[in-house]
């Protein structure tokens, strides 16, 4: 096997080698298991780790971190660890458990989703995710968590996109919810077991690297402004995806790209940027003003039938257009899937239909989401059961009762599969710096399946991270504390970079600049790209970020709360990212999963991929303020998989 | 749309605050109301004035974020999250009352933020079931009715708002508390800890300053969760009788090992 626990050795292009373990794919990780190294539990109290983020990855790391012995110090930006992101994920978690009898396997499941990523995710990464998404489940539910049950009393599971099998798991349409409480409530155990120190309302600006290894981070206390240091043997970034880069998105207000970002500029390469997934059901948008964008779970998609008018500008109500001049596109594209074609596929075609003037709405980018006959079959209450809150939200945004009348549906900046490059340890380029969860880049490949974050998530905290930080912390890298010179260089330079925020003293909202930002990128580097496009936006991005330095308002005062200085700090990391996530995709001269290049697809309009050159990871480094990002490739093996073409027909 | 506002304005914890008057115009129909505070921050912005400090996050319910108390009401009038109200729901050209939420156990850090760590802290003396990361028993071999699932589920949907206490007369988190403790001690993996949660998780919120329940319901009524005063009953239930049954210093033995 490779070697564990020293200094990683590199592919030949620069690129540290991914230390996947030797032998036979479903023996990899229990051979890594086995051969790892172990700190003893008297010597487990003097190490210590810093874990940023406290969403699913997160919460979950920390707490288990804890619960072995460690000090952890747990970060987080909002008010409550309890508020991270995940907790607005609705449909469910998969797991290849079987309870519905059809036949389902880790193999399976495993097959899933390289199948889903489009063929651009490792082999052994993806194996490992499947074979641990039992034991979540059952992690889950020993927590307390209430999924949803049967009359029988056991789990229930329902179908979600690009599968053929029930095998997610559900607790109504609160699932990430449920999940992240279950995980809050552990850290919060281990809070009160004096293991873990939280940190609410404290955002990472740095990360400090003492002789090449992360050991610390520089962070702002968002009450008091104060900057403070903090040092650690070991730095786990779980800071979630960048999608806010698009700005409508249906990513918190407050996710942000700044950690990963930070990490980046201090050298952690950052892997298949333009791999962004763009949600097909979320509620339309309805005017300029508005600052998000709501989802509706996939899992609206077993019930729901979706369809356009076959006639542009129908000006009927949709109750009043019978069957026949209704188009069902999904499901006469795509009869084996229908209705539950996976994300990439399903987004594409509700753009196309509008794009050819069939869209519904206000602004005509929108589809119908029907439930009409799940209705009349399954009865009103069946449904209710089912999806209840989803219809109640539908009903308080929209002012519309999906019981009576279909919901209007349309795609949404949704989850980055792009992030920080990882190896097999989930262990960044940085040494000691290690990224989990939707921060890093390692699972979903091009395309995320639906029900797949959420164990992704607690795959790395719960059951990998914990051990593979173990194994590097069994090396002595030195005592480092924060007087140390690096962490005074380095907040110096975070205290710059803030003041000369301050010191724009413009009269433009933050927000306007990122909301002019966010169009260009949903217009030129979102469902579908060209190469033209892609260098028009790069050039218009540059544009907006001289804009944004000459003109950008934020409120004075550093030294105390500040919400205009958080902002337009993020802003100014997004307006960075976005230049890189259109390099990427415009050096990516192929179709696959979410990214779709105009120029490279089949005669009926479908992704083309190119196994020949871009069978790969593009991993990106940093090319200084003024310089041009450097792509690493790292190519990717297929051994137990056959590349084939993807079709869901 | 145009609205006149009367907004709380605080410097810091240490400062007295006062109400300040804005107003704002063009305003969408369809815009929430946490987008109309947007608009009112760009319009200060341009102004070089400092803007109104508000906390949101998910922008659609779940996170628990908002604490904005709106004309009175917690959350607003609507017993939904102040992200979930739209400005369509007012009458052009009101006047609309914003404040922070009113309770001594949530100290005001900036104009409508607070801080609401005290119920972190009540989570913590027992709002979880101690239970390390590994193996665990298939959860089949547990069975649980769709019944009791849905009952405890019904008091797990809890967003840890605050509304709750924010609407007490007495600034009582026992909506907040029993919704916990029903949702753990319902469950066959929360029996073994039912005891010492519920006096854990009573004593700390004695501890946080947060006063008692006197039947007053308007927790509930403005609850967005529409979470039941019927939590409040099982705490009472649940503590009462673990006092009852209260064996003390053998689980503390068993901690500090």
């Amino acid at each position: 096997m490779s070697e564990m626990n020293g200094a990683a050795s590199t592919n030949g292009n620069g690129l540290p080698d991914a230390r996947i373990p030797d032998g036979p794919l479903s023996q990899k990780w229990r051979t890594w298991l086995d051969a790892h190294h172990l700190v003893g539990p008297r010597n487990r109290p003097g190490r210590s780790v810093i874990v940023v983020g406290t969403g699913l990855a997160g919460a979950s790391a920390a707490a288990t971190l804890a619960e072995q012995g460690y000090k952890v110090k747990s970060f987080c930006f909002q008010d409550s660890p309890r508020r991270a992101h995940s907790i607005a994920a609705q449909g469910g978690i998969n797991a290849a458990k079987d309870y519905a009898n059809e036949g389902d396997s880790i193999q399976r499941l495993f097959y899933d989703t390289i199948k889903g990523g489009d063929f651009r995710s490792r082999e052994a990464n993806v194996w490992r995710l499947a074979e641990l998404s039992a034991n979540i489940i059952d992690q889950a539910v020993a927590q307390g968590v209430p999924f949803n049950r049967e009359y029988g009393g056991s789990l229930a599971t329902r179908s979600f996109g690009g599968v053929l099998v029930q095998r997610t798991f559900y607790a109504r349409g609160q699932t990430g919810q449920q999940l992240l409480l279950g995980a809050y409530s552990a850290l919060e155990w281990q809070v009160k077991a004096g293991n873990v120190e939280v940190f609410s309302k404290h955002e990472m600006l740095d990360l400090v690297k003492v002789d090449g290894r992360a050991r610390g981070i520089i962070v702002r206390d968002l009450e008091t402004g104060e900057i403070e240091r903090f040092a650690a043997d070991a730095v786990i970034l779980a800071t979630g995806g960048y999608t806010n880069v698009y700005y409508l998105s249906t990513n918190a207000m407050g996710s942000n790209v700044t950690a990963t970002w930070r990490a980046h500029r201090r050298g952690a390469l950052f892997a298949n940027p333009c791999f962004t997934q763009i949600h097909p059901t979320c509620i339309p948008q309805s005017g300029d003003y508005q600052s998000k964008l709501t989802l509706m779970s996939e899992s609206l998609r077993n019930d729901g039938r979706i369809w356009v008018p076959r006639k542009p500008n129908e000006e009927r109500p949709p109750a009043e257009i019978p069957d026949a001049e209704r188009f069902y596109f999904l499901e006469e594209r795509y009869p084996a899937f229908g209705n539950l074609a996976p994300r990439d596929i399903a987004s594409r075609a509700a753009k196309h239909v509008c794009d050819d003037g069939l869209g519904v709405g206000g602004t005509g980018r929108g589809v119908y989401l029907d439930f009409r006959e799940a209705i009349a079959e399954q009865g009103r209450d069946a449904i209710e059961g089912k999806y209840g809150n989803l219809f109640d939200m539908y009903a308080k945004i929209t002012g519309d009762n999906p019981y009576e009348t279909p919901m209007m549906i349309y795609p949404a900046p949704h989850y980055a599969m792009g992030g920080l490059w990882v190896d097999y340890e989930l262990q960044t380029t940085i040494e000691g710096l290690f990224a989990i969860g939707e921060a890093n880049f390692s699972d979903h490949g091009a395309n995320r399946l639906g029900a797949s974050a959420l164990m992704q998530a607690l795959a790395d905290g719960y059951f990998i991270v914990p051990h593979t930080v173990t194994d590097y912390m069994t090396v002595d890298h030195g005592e480092v504390s924060t007087e140390d010179a690096e962490f005074g260089r380095v907040q110096d330079e975070v205290e710059e970079r803030l003041q000369a925020l301050v010191d724009v003293d413009g009269t433009i909202v933050p927000q306007e600049f990122h909301r002019e930002m966010g169009m260009v990128m949903l217009d030129k580097c979102g469902m579908s790209r060209d190469a033209e496009g892609l260098k028009e936006a790069i050039a218009e991005i540059r544009r907006i970020k001289a804009d944004f330095w000459e003109n950008v308002r934020v409120d004075p005062g550093i030294e105390e709360l500040n919400q205009s200085l958080e902002y337009a700090n993020r802003v100014s990391d997004f307006l960075e990212l976005g230049e890189l996530m259109c390099f990427d995709a415009l050096r990516r001269e192929e179709s696959c999963g979410g990214h779709f290049r105009e120029e490279h697809q089949t005669e009926d309009g479908e992704a083309l991929r190119d196994d020949e050159d871009f069978a790969s990871v593009t991993a990106w480094g940093w090319g200084g303020e003024d310089g041009e990002p450097v792509p690493y490739d790292e190519h990717l093996e297929f051994e137990n998989v056959e590349l084939a073409t993807r079709s869901y027909k | 749309m145009r609205f006149n506002l009367e907004i709380w304005r605080q410097f810091d914890r240490e400062s007295n605050g006062h109400f300040e008057s804005f107003t704002v115009d063009g305003i969408d129909p369809e815009s929430s109301f946490l987008e109309m505070l947007d608009q009112l921050n760009a319009q200060l912005g341009r102004e070089k004035q400092r803007m109104v400090a508000f906390d949101s996050d998910c922008r659609e319910g779940i996170c628990g974020t908002c604490s904005l108390v709106i004309d009175g009401y917690p959350q607003g009038p609507r017993q939904v999250t102040a992200c979930q109200i739209y400005m369509r729901e007012f009458t052009d050209g009101a006047t609309i009352k914003v404040e922070p939420y009113r309770n001594s156990a949530f100290p005001v850090m900036r104009d409508l933020i607070t801080d609401r760590s005290a119920l972190d802290r009540v989570i913590q003396a027992g709002g979880y079931i101690s239970t390390k990361t590994g193996p665990q028993p298939d959860p089949n071999s547990m069975p649980v009715s769709p019944e009791t699932q849905k009952e405890a589920f019904d008091a797990a949907i809890c967003i840890g708002c605050g509304a709750c206490v924010a609407a007490c007369p007495n600034g009582s988190a026992m909506l907040f508390t029993g919704a916990k403790v029903k949702h753990l001690n319902l469950l066959p993996q929360g029996q073994p800890e039912r005891t010492t949660r519920v006096i854990g998780m009573v004593e700390q919120m004695d501890a946080e300053g947060f006063g008692g329940c006197t039947n007053y319901g308007e927790c509930s009524r403005v609850c967005p969760q529409e979470i039941s005063l019927d939590v409040i009953g099982m705490l009472n239930r649940e503590y009462r009788k673990a006092r009852k049954d209260e064996q003390p210093a053998h689980r503390a033995k068993m901690t500090a090992q």
